[in-house]
């Protein structure tokens, strides 16, 4: 199973690409100085004469200045504050330039974070052309994506290593953050404020896509999962309405409308489950459903004990939400 | 006749026999017994003796940095592996909190603390702490805190949200049961104790001097302690203040932190880590003050640059309050401030960089003996300098933005406290375990201890910066294989391994070494601070007669022709100590120290009643501060005994 891509040091998009561009001018400097300082001291050791414990001291120090030296540790503190003012310098004018990335055109995304998994809502263009999804954010190439964060409970913090610097979502607070991905794959994301129980499964994939792909797949989510045709998957359809399913799920063009849980009106379309854990297979679909806690212990998903014949149905029904 | 407020008259004996060289052992003896804890097994909760107390402290910090060790080991034995089943994320949560919090607040600013309480009347040559009751008080504090804490943990309410708490996941509505309440007690316990000890150790400093020992002759390792103290005193109340509103809101409802009603979950950032960030730097500043007194012993001389490296302390201790805000660097605060904390967390590498670059230079001008304590010095070079390095990358808010809260901080907060405080104690350890035990301890094992932690320490966490860059975040519990973090993971846990033989390797040292080792006279090393004036392990009293400083290193610069090199005069039957001026040391005045006394342990217990009802019900404040007012009336009492001695002093000076 390939991950996607989730590597700060591999990046795909601008502004990842200054930040890797500001490390390498830091782990050159740091490392020149380091190795200075370690030179340094290895030189003053290797060119010490050697002791014994209890030799009476050299107290010719005391009452005398030592000018060699003195020009020594001086020379090393400028040398210090030069190659710090270079350190700020470089770290400002990225800041400036992860600051203006040009957001003409851009998408507008709003992302709620909750213990944890992610909703994703659209919201560019009119109101009827707003939707939303779960755990996976698509975006097309090459145009720039302007992320609103909000959080529905704890702190988390929103991290696409391949695309961009991490941003938190605080309660109470909104922020906001921007990228772009210049090339076509999946990025994967995660969650980087410690947020509880499963803090270490809450991750997400970004899809970025061709422009036409990115706008078929846009319609597709707009679209109402049509009736399935299977009397299998009907009568799964029937099992997600009447169990606990619709108090928290929902799915559009049905009566099931919960909120506090991950929207499923087009799951099947997903490539994983479970807040990126999991491939969508119908296993661990299956296996998931049965018992969250198997999977991810602390979820706030129940256990659902049903028959292998329900399951089955339920599995079904899920597997025509294309 | 005079007489006393009680109408006690003066007594008829006491106080009229004086200390100095001239009555030789005998006079030491009587000062010795005046000066002693009372004997028993009661007598041992009234002991106020500062070496008594700060053994008891000392071994109790170490037990704790066993048992954060330990929680350690069993993080890393999770994390060996990927998708491992050892621990679930409910234990797990709780082990890394656990960790954080008994390293931080129960090992890392108290042992520094303890080691000062010892060493520094020895080092500034004085028979006393300040506040003899106040130490053994905040040490029973501290000593009950740590035990709520891990009490709690075996009985599965241990905390969950990291050591640094955030809200709203300890707020409240997200951590349920009395987890967070647990932590925010514990750290109240651990402030209190903190704080009294800062001010023991800032009055200690500025008033018990000996004699001619000016702020311009004081040891490096007293100005170390002194500018800590301080910045104990200014950084622990933002967290005492955050803890009790944590409290506030758990207990009786109130919103600080709840931004429903208004309350800015934020806030609790901003109070945390303006103490949290000084907190670094108050764990740092001792271990620099150690390698200053460790490196001139064994470069045969005296410091290079000791005004540089006193002005670079004080500037440390200063600038450590301008940079908390790098920890929140990826919150949605205003970006133009972000940037002026970035230029404060580029700035104090100033400081330190001078210091750094001062023991360089005494090394280079110095005759060298490698001893063990020397080694551990030379690993503080090693790893510290790179733990330097890469905190000035997370100083950067854009390099920040993708290192911030995975394993690169990881890797770079044990570099730089590691390498910062742990190598440098370890160090002090070697150091001054003679004049602790009156034995020295193997140079051999100590070799290969130094050896075992170098190593393990650096197979143990530099991979750590990898995998951060890989995108590994901090805080979970288990990771899935496909990430590939496995490999890197499994050789950290290797080198945590190896670090923790090293580590055993000491321990084991040092209770053999302890009994069995070679006799240490009163200097082993040829140091020239007073505290190898006195015999190893030191006498109750000290000194039998309190000596008179010439010079930097009073040792290496014996009083000149004439000069007097020690001072007499102070009773030798009662606890009379001579204070001295804040800036040249000039005698000041004659003190009587106060008796053992149980009612420091005693009140000890009642605030801890205090406190640990207060986890469970406001009114705990209320009724709780009854039995505290009693047993701090009891301590406060004026006796007629002492009453009477006083009076006699004053009749016969």
């Amino acid at each position: 199973m390939n991950p996607g891509l989730h590597d700060a040091l591999h990046a795909l998009g601008p502004q990842a690409a200054h930040i890797v561009d500001l490390w390498r001018i830091f782990l050159f400097i740091c490392t020149a100085v380091f190795a200075a300082v370690m030179a340094a001291l290895a030189y003053a050791l290797w060119h010490a004469p050697r002791s014994r414990t209890g030799e009476p001291p050299d107290l010719r120090a005391v009452n005398r200045p030592e000018p060699g030296p003195r020009r020594s540790v001086a020379t090393a503190v400028t040398a210090t504050v030069l190659l710090l003012l270079v350190l700020l310098a470089a770290s400002v004018f990225t800041d400036r330039a992860l600051a203006r990335l040009p957001l003409k055109d851009a998408i507008n995304i709003e992302v709620t974070a909750h213990q944890w998994w992610w909703t994703v809502r659209y919201v560019s263009g009119p109101v009827n052309e707003t939707f939303e999804t779960a755990n996976e954010i698509h975006v097309p190439v090459g145009r720039p994506v302007l992320v609103k964060l909000h959080s529905d409970d704890v702190i988390h913090s929103l991290w696409i290593p391949s695309l961009a610097g991490k941003r938190d979502l605080i309660p109470g607070r909104t922020a906001q953050l921007a990228f772009r991905a210049d090339r076509p794959g999946i990025y994967r994301g995660q969650c980087a404020e410690f947020c509880g129980f499963q803090h270490a499964f809450m991750a997400f994939e970004v899809h970025a896509h061709a422009p036409q792909d990115y706008e078929a797949w846009r319609r597709r989510q707009l679209a109402i999962p049509p009736e399935p045709a299977d009397p299998q998957a009907r009568r799964g359809k029937q099992l997600f309405q009447s169990l606990s399913c619709a108090m928290c799920h929902g799915v559009q063009g049905t009566p099931a409308q919960g909120r506090r849980a991950p929207d499923l009106t087009h799951l099947a379309s997903r490539r994983m489950i479970d807040a990126g854990t999991m491939p969508n297979t119908q296993g661990n679909m299956a296996s998931w459903i049965a018992d969250p806690h198997r999977h991810k212990p602390g979820v706030n998903m129940p256990a659902n004990p049903l028959s292998a014949e329900d399951l089955g149905a339920l599995v079904a029904y899920l597997g025509t939400l294309e | 006749m005079s007489v006393g407020p009680l109408g006690e008259k003066p007594h008829p004996t006491k106080g009229r026999q004086k200390d100095g060289l001239a009555g030789g052992e005998l006079v030491a003896r009587v000062l010795d017994e005046t000066w002693r804890d009372p004997p028993g097994f009661f007598g041992w909760f009234c002991a106020v003796n500062h070496k008594s107390i700060a053994r008891r402290f000392l071994v109790t910090t170490l037990v704790f940095f066993a048992l954060g060790g330990l929680l350690a080991a069993a993080m890393r034995l999770q994390l060996a592996r990927p998708g491992n089943t050892l621990m679930g994320p409910d234990l797990y949560n709780q082990v890394f909190s656990m960790h954080g919090t008994t390293m931080m607040f129960l090992f890392a600013v108290p042992v520094m603390q303890a080691v000062a309480i010892y060493l520094l009347p020895l080092m500034l040559g004085a028979r006393a702490t300040a506040f003899p009751r106040l130490t053994a008080y905040s040490y029973w504090i501290f000593l009950f805190g740590g035990l709520l804490l891990y009490l709690a943990f075996l009985s599965n309410a241990g905390p969950e949200s990291g050591w640094f708490n955030y809200v709203p996941l300890a707020g409240p509505e997200y951590g349920a049961g009395k987890r967070s309440d647990i932590w925010a007690q514990t750290v109240t316990f651990t402030e209190v104790s903190a704080l009294l000890d800062a001010v023991i150790i800032i009055c200690t400093v500025f008033k018990m001097r000996a004699p001619g020992m000016a702020l311009n002759r004081m040891p490096l390792y007293a100005w170390a302690m002194l500018v800590t103290a301080f910045t104990i005193l200014f950084a622990m109340p933002a967290v005492a203040l955050a803890s009790s509103m944590l409290i506030m809101d758990r207990l009786v409802a109130t919103h600080f932190f709840n931004p429903g009603e208004g309350g800015d979950a934020l806030l609790w950032q901003h109070l945390f880590w303006f103490f949290g960030h000084p907190e670094v730097y108050l764990i740092f500043m001792p271990g620099l003050g150690f390698i200053s007194t460790i490196i001139p012993t064994f470069a045969r001389r005296p410091i290079f640059g000791y005004t540089a490296m006193v002005l670079s302390l004080v500037a440390t201790g200063f600038l450590s309050f301008g940079l908390w805000v790098h920890h929140m660097f990826a919150t949605n605060l205003p970006d133009l401030g972000k940037t002026f904390f970035t230029a404060a967390s580029l700035l104090i590498a100033i400081p330190t960089g001078v210091q750094i670059f001062c023991w360089i230079a005494t090394l280079w001008t110095g005759r060298l003996d490698f001893r063990t304590p020397l080694l551990y010095v030379l690993g503080f070079f090693f790893i510290l300098v790179l733990g330097g390095m890469t905190g000035l990358m997370l100083a950067s808010v854009s390099l920040d933005a993708q290192v911030h809260d995975t394993y690169f901080v990881v890797a770079h907060l044990h570099y730089v406290l590691i390498g910062g405080a742990v190598f440098p104690l370890f160090g002090a350890f070697h150091y001054w375990f003679p004049k602790f035990t009156g034995r020295m301890m193997s140079e051999r094992v100590g070799r290969w201890s130094f050896g075992l932690m170098f190593a393990g320490f650096n197979i143990a966490f530099f991979p750590m910066h990898l995998l951060g860059l890989q995108g590994m975040p901090r805080r979970v519990y288990t990771y899935p294989a496909e990430m590939g973090w496995g490999g890197l993971n499994l050789l950290a846990t290797a080198g945590a391994v190896t670090l923790l033989v090293g580590i055993l390797l000491t321990l084991v040292n040092a209770v053999r070494s302890a009994r069995s080792g070679v006799p240490a006279p009163a200097d082993p090393w040829g140091g020239g601070t007073l505290e190898w004036a006195t015999a190893s392990p030191p006498r109750m009293c000290n000194f039998p007669a309190l000596p008179v400083v010439h010079g930097r290193d009073p040792l290496w610069q014996p009083a000149p022709p004439e000069a007097p090199d020690h001072v007499a005069g102070l009773a030798i039957d009662v606890r009379e100590v001579l204070t001295t001026t804040v800036a040249e040391a000039r005698p000041d005045s004659r003190m009587m120290f106060p008796e053992s006394s149980p009612w420091p342990f005693l009140a000890a217990v009642a605030t801890t009643v205090l406190f640990v009802a207060s986890i469970f019900t406001p009114w705990a404040v209320v009724w709780g501060a009854i039995p505290v007012a009693i047993t701090l009336v009891a301590w406060f009492w004026p006796r007629p005994k002492e009453a009477a001695e006083e009076l006699a002093l004053e009749k016969t000076p």
